[in-house]
């Protein structure tokens, strides 16, 4: 054993703020929801179950925590049906039965719905009302289209949205009405005055854990290290465990396939786990960092995945979801994968104290089966700088454009020596087992000149590297013409013939 | 005065959804002992079941009992109109979904995971998935209906020009945002009392007795609101709420059915997609001379309401539009798939998409503006203004309401703008298109335009009101509320809005059709009225005056040259024995309609609105995206214009939805495989044009006498939508010559657009020399 946080004993039970109190429970079932928690066992019914399976934003709740540098709060909206209430260990939930002041007055918020006549039926809105609590304490001044990326994962059959966007921009005016000197949930971003923030703080710390947590409930148990090394000698003593990182794949598990999980490891404590450091020659990424922290840094280096990772789920799933857990899972669908690909990514693998790097490229071996050995697990992601990359283009192709999932996503990125193609990456998700590169497109792109009859070439072999399935995305056929027209559309976007897309016209 | 009629106020619960207060069904506090049940089934689309294995069950961790066919005391079935919809399969299973049997544990997780344990032995037999083969085998669930005016066959012959199509219309899933549920509760003497999310409770209760072998006066039905209906909470709840009050009956326990999304979606219906054959003759100008359809619609295994839908869509296949000569069949397919149902619009939208879809290839056949064909077809004032079902049209608006919108959107030089983008642009093409609505108001079967209401008066002259209308976010409450509050001129928060209750009123029909506050807001009037007039007699009497010279208002009563508190008068009058509630009943006047001839005046009135919508569609992808939306849009003399301006904008986005990105999607097993929002998609906020503007038509007070001159709005909006679709077609068409009909099914997914796209320039030969 390493000397660490379990020199002292693991604890037994969890505990979280709700309402300024801190609960403590001690014998929670490991894949009992946040959702079912609230509604079930507190009967606090505000929030909503309208999907089950994170899609759908009516059970949105709010989720503050100690930023990594133990001095900040961060505050972030999930999804209460996938969250397994253990991962709230440590932290404070806010619902939206948290939002009344406490003379019985609407928060700002909830006002600005009201004013804005952004409810009809009712039963989005608190969902609705949590998102936007989260955009008011995270975003002082947010243009239209940060609310739409903040209500994203939000929907609404009755209203058509235009009336929750304007109570989103009508929100800030509400609340300059209003003293937050004395609430912390008042204020909103920038408005906080010192007190109820180091109030808070001081709280989230007083629940703040050091030692490992070990649940045992309904035969089920989840162990929650808080380092690298005891996570990798808990994965090779119970090889068979289900690590969990941000539960918006494995949530889905239990609360729609029934799955038992019997044993699960919990990777959210691990602050390693989470680290996401730059350097020279590449960005390091920790296997749990969650969607919401890697992608900024990941944008600043490559601009070009922006709309990708805009388009990428909802908040709620991005702040939970982690880059690792969408590598892992090994979907074919997966959206980071083909624009990883394309970098050249190189994945760290780990097995008790063995390290090993895989290239990305080497990683899926077949429909969701991976090179990941019994006891192994993935520790690290490796992005090379630098940006070799100018050439990097994204693309996602879905019915809708905001939370679906890929019927084609594609990356391409192309080295150039003056005219000629040096490096040829061409990575594709949605037609083939895996998030694939398309090799024989690659070969037919090497060492050719950068024109439209190169680009024609490598179009008409791309029927090699890949044969598609019909399914309720899209049909084999369409799959197929799009994947050749997407290198058609960056050929045409690299030589500045298209500069616009549909997706981001006249929304700037 | 608070809330009076034409003002907008917020929705009487929006201070509750907003902080979670608002109870829906689920939120209701549960009984101790309360059973949780879920539905156990079918895996197959069309089979006999040989036999069912239960034990693994029943033996399933917190499972208390399990029902199947042979447990109904009653009759088998939740059938609103043909009793064809079995509760449980009896010994066929006729689509994958359908509900075999039911059990009842402990928790809802341990239902759920129990439901699914069963072994069912199937034969498989025969299905017919899709409506086309349904025509050809002649699988109906009801006999085809044909609808004829003048002679379209001669008139086809003789017409300058003549195209024929096809066009396949998918369905839409209603996607209320809170599922299925229901809650029984046994009560004294074996009788029921039910909490569901209904439309229609009076269905329910009717339905529920005959399940369970009771009668109506032995059930009551209660339901404060639901998270959104759409027509999906009409007749579909019944199979729900039987289910709940069987287990009750039989264990004596209360029992709560709500369906996990999923299974919602596999086992409710939807809106009716259709296969749509027109032929039209037409001169050169663009006069329409004769159409004939030939519409074929996805039932799926039972009648349920697609007898009245698919009438609905016959009336409608006129839209706008004076169709001299006309010939409509309508084929109601037997599928062997979800029995379809009601969906806001309840058929009229497909007729009015095909005959939209019919003025485009003429336009485009003819190298005009559609907007110039579809002006010279509208209906006229004083002549050609006689439906093809015989009703005259009375209070036709829509050309200067088009005229209006035409202006106001600028769409002449929009539409030179887009013309000289496309020829600029390669990959990128743009387009806009204006289509207008008409839309028949009223239930299409005569008896149902009724309605009736509670009121009390209290002491202190505060209100109980009551009616038979349901609360699905439409505003209903809201605006029968104002109507009360302006009949009696008191503050609305004086009124005490209430749960719809089949024991307060009964009888009561759905909540659908848009009727909701024509027919409960005038319901709730009467009574309103019938205490006022006793309020003033007694006034009268009382201080010695005429009766005219009491006068209610704002919060008072003027007596003469004395004024008192409303509330003051009402004790004086129950100090005087006064009776101080009342019912009100009401009933729809001028509507008949006879089914055997397809001729009558089924509607009382028309609504009319019409859209011009403009997207940017992508050549190489066929993604595609809302640019600018305009609407105007006729409600009479709004009750609440922001209640209202939500319904608009609701239905529009709803119908963009459906003609979108919302795809059902069958494999070929007939397992529909769109059942949840990660693969059923609804438009999300980014969706909405960024520059939508809506207006309310002004001074269009309704000329039938409608609770203050108001129109219905529930349905209409959804078919401004069509404007959408159009667009797209017409951003399509930009990548060929002109004179070439664009062939884009719906929902114009990015691979049905591009699927067009493709068509086009595989025909077009002239574009690629
Ligand atoms: C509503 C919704 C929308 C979504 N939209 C998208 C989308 O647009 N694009 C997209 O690509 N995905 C999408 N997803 C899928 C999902 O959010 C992503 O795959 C996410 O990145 C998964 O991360 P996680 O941390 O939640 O993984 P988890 O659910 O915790 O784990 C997923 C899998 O990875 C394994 N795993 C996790 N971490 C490790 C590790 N370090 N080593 C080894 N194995 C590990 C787990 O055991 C599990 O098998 C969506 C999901 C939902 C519910
Ligand atoms: S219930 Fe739909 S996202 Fe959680
Ligand atoms: S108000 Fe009904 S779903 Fe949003």
């Amino acid at each position: 054993m390493h000397p660490s946080s379990s020199d002292k004993p693991a604890a037994e039970k969890i505990s979280f703020l709700l309402d300024g109190e801190i609960i403590e429970i001690n014998d929670v079932d490991p894949t009992r929801t946040v959702l079912q928690y609230l509604r079930e066992d507190l009967r606090r019914t505000g929030t909503k179950e309208g999907c089950a399976e994170g899609d759908c934003g009516a059970c949105t709740v709010v989720v503050a925590e100690l930023d990594h540098d133990g001095e900040s709060v961060r505050v972030r909206a999930v999804n209460s049906c996938i969250q397994f209430l253990a991962t709230l260990d440590g932290k404070e939930l806010i619902t939206v039965e948290s939002l009344r002041g406490k003379d019985g007055s609407l928060h700002p918020v909830q006002k600005a719905m009201v004013d804005c006549h952004g409810s009809q039926c009712g039963f989005c809105t608190p969902g609705f009302v949590m998102s936007l609590l989260a955009l008011y304490k995270n975003n002082a001044s947010p243009t239209r289209l940060d609310v739409d990326d903040a209500l994203a994962g939000n929907l609404c059959r009755c209203t058509g949205y235009r009336p929750i966007v304007d109570a989103a921009l009508a929100m800030y005016d509400e609340s300059s009405q209003r003293d937050a000197s004395d609430d912390w949930l008042l204020g909103a971003k920038g408005t906080n005055t010192e007190k109820p923030l180091q109030e808070k703080i001081s709280k989230l710390k007083s629940i703040r854990r050091t030692n490992n947590l070990a649940i045992k409930q309904a035969g089920r148990r989840l162990s929650s290290p808080r380092s690298v090394a005891e996570l990798a000698d808990l994965i090779q003593a119970k090889p068979d465990s289900t690590l969990l990182a941000g539960g918006t794949d494995v949530g889905l598990w239990v609360t729609k396939r029934h799955r038992e999980l019997d044993e699960i490891i919990y990777l959210g404590n691990v602050a390693e786990l989470r680290n996401i450091s730059v350097s020279a020659t590449h960005i390091e990424i920790g296997a749990a960092a969650t969607l919401s922290d890697v992608m900024p840094v990941l944008v600043e280096h490559f601009p070009a995945l922006q709309e990708l990772f805009v388009r990428f789920a909802s908040p709620p799933i991005r702040n939970a979801g982690t880059l690792g857990g969408n590598i892992a899972n090994a979907s074919p669908i997966g959206d980071s994968m083909p624009a990883l690909l394309a970098l050249d990514t190189v994945l760290v693998l780990r097995e008790g104290q063995q390290q090993r790097e895989l290239p990305l490229d080497e990683y899926y071996v077949g429909y969701q089966a991976t090179a990941l050995q019994p006891g192994e697990f993935l520790e690290k992601i490796r992005v090379p700088l630098p940006a070799s990359s100018s050439g990097l283009q994204t693309y996602k192709v879905s019915k809708r454009f905001d939370q679906d999932i890929s019927a084609i996503c594609a990356a391409f990125c192309i080295g150039l020596d003056g005219d000629e193609i040096v490096t040829a990456r061409v990575a594709y998700g949605g037609l083939a087992a895996i998030p694939k590169r398309a090799k024989q497109c690659e070969q037919m792109l090497l060492g050719k000149a950068f024109e439209r009859a190169t680009i024609d070439a490598a179009i008409n072999v791309l029927d090699a590297d890949f044969q598609p399935i019909d399914d309720m995305r899209a049909s084999a056929e369409y799959r197929m013409q799009v994947c050749r027209n997407l290198l058609l559309r960056f050929y045409l976007e690299s030589t500045g013939a298209e500069t616009e897309r549909v997706y981001g016209y006249n929304r700037a | 005065m608070k809330g009076s009629v034409g003002s907008s106020i917020p929705h009487d619960s929006a201070h509750l959804h907003v902080s979670g207060e608002a109870s829906y069904t689920d939120d209701i506090a549960e009984p101790r002992d309360l059973l949780h049940l879920a539905i156990g089934m079918s895996e197959r689309a069309h089979a006999r079941i040989k036999s069912i294995d239960l034990q693994p069950v029943r033996s399933a961790v917190g499972v208390v009992d399990v029902i199947l066919v042979d447990d109904i005391p009653g009759e088998n079935n939740c059938g609103p109109v043909v009793h064809d919809d079995p509760i449980f399969a009896p010994n066929r299973v006729q689509y994958v979904g359908q509900s075999i049997f039911a059990v009842a544990a402990e928790t809802v997780d341990a239902a759920r995971k129990a439901a699914r344990l069963a072994i069912v032995d199937y034969e498989d037999m025969d299905a017919v998935l899709d409506p086309l083969e349904a025509v050809e085998k002649k699988s109906f669930v009801l006999p085809s209906e044909t609808l004829t005016r003048g002679d379209s066959r001669s008139a086809l012959k003789v017409a300058q020009n003549r195209l024929q199509g096809r066009v396949h219309l998918g369905g839409q899933d209603q996607f209320y945002l809170e599922g299925q549920i229901a809650m029984a509760l046994p009560r004294d003497d074996g009788d029921l009392f039910i909490f569901s999310s209904t439309q229609h409770p009076g269905e329910l209760q009717t339905l529920v007795a005959a399940a369970t072998g009771k009668q109506a006066k032995d059930v009551v039905v209660e339901c404060r609101r639901m998270g959104g209906a759409f027509g999906g909470k009409e007749s579909q709840p019944a199979l729900i709420a039987c289910i709940a009050a069987l287990m009750t009956q039989r264990t004596g326990r209360a029992c709560k059915l709500r369906l996990d999304r999923d299974d919602d979606m596999r086992l409710t219906g939807k809106r009716h997609d259709f296969i749509i054959d027109y032929d039209v003759g037409f001169d050169d100008d663009g006069n329409i001379g004769a159409v004939e359809f030939v519409f074929a619609s996805r039932c799926g295994m039972s009648a349920d309401l697609s007898g009245a839908i698919n009438d609905r869509t016959m009336f409608h296949c006129d839209n706008a539009y004076y169709l001299p000569n006309l010939n409509v069949i309508s084929h109601r397919c037997k599928t062997n798939t979800v029995s379809n149902t009601a969906f806001r619009g309840f058929g009229g939208p497909q007729g009015m998409f095909a005959i939209e879809c019919v003025i485009d290839d003429v336009a485009r056949c003819l190298g005009i503006d559609a907007l110039d064909v579809r002006r010279r077809n509208f209906y006229g004032v004083g002549e050609r203004d006689i439906t093809p079902y015989g009703q005259k049209v009375e209070d036709n608006i829509i050309a200067e309401l088009v005229e209006q919108l035409h202006a106001s959107s600028d769409y002449l030089s929009r539409v030179a703008e887009i013309r000289s983008f496309n020829a600029q642009n390669e990959v990128l093409k743009r387009g806009i298109a204006l289509t207008p609505i008409k839309f028949g108001i009223s239930f299409t079967a005569t008896h149902l335009n009724q309605a009736g209401a509670l009121l009390h008066i209290y002491t202190d002259g505060t209100v109980h009101l009551n009616h038979g209308g349901t609360e699905m976010g439409q505003g209903l409450f809201t605006k029968v509320a104002q109507v009360v509050a302006e009949e009696l001129q008191i503050d609305i928060d004086q009124i005490k809005i209430t749960a719809s209750d089949t024991s307060k009123v009964p009888n009561a029909s759905a909540t659908a059709a848009s009727s909701g506050s024509d027919l409960n807001g005038k319901a709730a009037q009467a009574a309103a009225r019938k205490i006022k007039g006793r309020l003033s007699r007694f006034a009268a009497e009382h201080f010695g005056v005429a009766e005219a010279e009491v006068v209610f208002k704002r919060n008072e009563v003027l007596v003469g040259d004395n004024a008192m508190p409303f509330k003051e008068l009402v004790r004086l009058a129950w100090f005087a024995r006064t009776s101080l509630s009342a019912t009100g009943f009401y009933k729809t006047p001028k509507i008949h309609y006879d089914r055997e001839t397809f001729s009558g005046r089924p509607f009382y009135y028309y609504t009319y609105g019409a859209a011009v919508a403009e997207v940017v569609i992508d050549t190489l992808t066929g993604e595609n995206r809302l640019l600018r939306v305009d609407i105007l849009h006729d409600c009479g003399q709004s009750l609440n214009p922001a209640i209202d301006k939500g319904q608009i904008e609701g239905g529009f986005i709803q119908g963009a939805g459906w003609l979108t990105t919302e795809e059902l999607w069958w494999n070929e097993r007939g397992e529909l495989k769109t059942h949840a929002p990660s693969t059923y998609k609804i438009p999300t906020s980014s969706d909405v044009p960024i520059d939508f503007r809506v207006d309310i038509l002004e001074s269009a007070a309704n000329r039938e006498e409608t609770v203050f001159r108001s129109k219905a709005v529930g349905e209409p909006p959804l078919m401004l939508a069509l404007s959408v679709y159009h667009a797209l077609k017409d951003a399509v068409a930009s990548t060929a010559s002109d004179g070439q009909a664009v062939l884009l099914q719906a929902p114009a997914t990015p691979e049905s657009v591009l699927n067009a796209v493709r068509a086009l320039q595989c025909t077009d030969t002239t574009d690629h020399a």
